[in-house]
């Protein structure tokens, strides 16, 4: 429906206000087909808020968001339709507890995009093997570590197909041993040429495989550029604060 | 009365008495599961975003919580019919006091219960719902799929306990002339002057059934917390 050189992420000046407080000033942002956007920034800064946004779970008072052609924001946008077409990774997985795994990994491909069970099944599975993780099929997320329940979520959210990847923090919840199980998986996806949008601290991720970085301080993003510029000369003082603080972690 | 008691009595109106306890249990399945049916929207249009929803229901709610649970009875008693009537164009006649009760016990236990389905709808994390919503699913199914699943597992322990008072609540129904358990042995003791026998028989019965049922409640509850 889109001319490939169109935007699959448009981010149009948006802002956001909870009551009184601005959350989001102004961002403008695109990410095009198969590129990997890494966002970061200091904690309270708006970046799950911005990526939220992407796919309705926040709404914005100003600006426009389209995603592969369709305007978010519009009141007759069919969201749950758009959202069952991005995929979404949280800092605390939200796996549903109360389903086995195979049950999470089926469960929107047979409620939203109308699977059968059988095929919902065989779809889910191999994605459990994709991520290394078909042994555990049986078990619930409480009986996972860390690691590999974000391992599933991401299944989970592969499973419908999507045509990109939204990621908020993915690593920040995990114990420091697990934290590249689940970055293997995300550079594998990279590389696959999944359109992402990422955020995160992991720097040497993003030196792997993002196109682009941005950084956002206060609601507003202060950079926005390719790799290269953004670990050569990081322009702004708080970018380069922020890099040598998480740098020398 | 020769100060002895005859037992007998309670054999004799057995039927009576059975039918009674089968009218109180049939008056609690319906009054629970219409007060948890209607209990949940409840919950649900309170904790709505939209006003039209969260303010009638906030309104229903703290009213019914604020009369007696006899009152209602009661009235529903004079009520009901009336309303009926209206529809039907028949009076009186339309609803006898079994539907009446009915009627009265879902509104108040629908009350009841969405205080408690509302807590357990918070006790769930935001992810959760956001999880659902990014998977693509919409308001309905996030809440039957993924959020009342988890609250009704987290509440099911005060779930149990209101529904062990609801079964105490249903011998209110006397107040109406309906012949449940109590009303059966109430009547039985008119008649054979044996009241005192078949209250205490009465009383005997629904302490065993309300302790069986908090005692399951306390396992259950043990249970839960070794699962957590
Ligand atoms: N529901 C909310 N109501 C009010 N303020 C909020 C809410 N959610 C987030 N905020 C505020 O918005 C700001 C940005 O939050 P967030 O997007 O979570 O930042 P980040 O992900 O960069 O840490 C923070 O100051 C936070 O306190
Ligand atoms: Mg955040």
């Amino acid at each position: 429906m889109t001319d490939p050189q169109s935007p699959m992420i448009d981010l149009r000046a948006v802002s956001k206000w909870y009551g009184a407080f601005q959350v989001l000033t102004d961002c403008t942002t695109r990410v095009k087909k198969g590129e990997v956007v890494v966002v970061c920034g200091p904690s309270g800064s708006g970046k799950s808020t911005l990526i939220k946004t992407v796919n309705g779970l926040e709404p914005f008072q100003k600006g426009e968001i389209i995603v592969n052609g369709v305007s978010v924001g519009d009141a007759k946008t069919d969201l749950p339709k758009l959202r069952s077409h991005i995929g979404m990774v949280f800092q605390n997985f939200e796996l549903f507890p109360h389903m086995s795994i195979t049950d999470n990994l089926t469960i929107g491909q047979v409620k939203v995009l109308g699977r059968s069970k059988d095929e919902a099944t065989q779809r889910g599975l191999k994605l459990l093997d994709r991520v290394g993780l078909i042994a555990q099929k049986d078990k619930y997320p409480g009986q996972l570590s860390g690691g590999q329940q974000q391992r599933v979520a991401i299944a989970r959210a592969l499973s419908m197909d999507p045509i990109a990847m939204l990621f908020d923090e993915p690593t920040s919840a995990l114990d420091p041993e697990m934290i590249n199980e689940v970055l293997d998986v995300m550079v594998d996806l990279a590389k696959e040429g999944m359109t992402m949008m990422v955020v995160t601290h992991e720097m040497g991720f993003a030196r792997k495989v993002a196109h682009r970085v941005i950084f956002m301080d206060r609601g507003a993003i202060v950079e926005d550029c390719t790799k290269d510029e953004f670990f050569g000369t990081a322009r702004s003082e708080r970018a380069q604060q922020f890099l040598s603080k998480i740098l020398h972690h | 009365m020769g100060g002895e008691f005859d037992w007998s009595v309670i054999w004799k109106y057995r039927e009576a008495l059975w039918d009674g306890l089968a009218t109180s249990f049939k008056l609690f399945g319906i009054a629970l599961s219409g007060g948890i049916f209607f209990g949940t929207l409840l919950a649900m249009a309170r904790l709505s975003s939209l006003k039209v929803l969260s303010y009638p229901a906030a309104g229903f709610v703290n009213l019914i919580r604020s009369i007696p649970f006899i009152m209602a009875i009661f009235w529903f008693y004079f009520l009901t019919p009336m309303i009926v009537g209206k529809f039907t164009g028949q009076q009186g006649e339309a609803v006898g006091p079994f539907t009446s009760a009915i009627v009265a016990f879902i509104m108040v236990e629908s009350a009841y219960y969405s205080e408690i389905i509302r807590a357990g709808i918070q006790s769930i994390p935001r992810g959760q719902p956001w999880a659902a919503y990014a998977l693509g699913m919409n308001y309905w199914q996030s809440m039957g799929h993924v959020v009342l699943p988890q609250a009704f597992r987290n509440m099911l322990p005060v779930m149990l306990t209101q529904a062990v008072i609801l079964f105490q609540d249903t011998s209110l129904v006397y107040v109406v002339g309906l012949k449940d358990f109590l009303g059966a042995a109430s009547k039985g003791g008119q008649i054979t002057g044996r009241i005192v026998e078949l209250y205490i028989f009465v009383a005997v019965v629904f302490f065993l059934i309300c302790f069986l049922a908090s005692w399951g409640v306390k396992k259950l509850n043990a249970r839960l917390a070794v699962a957590r």
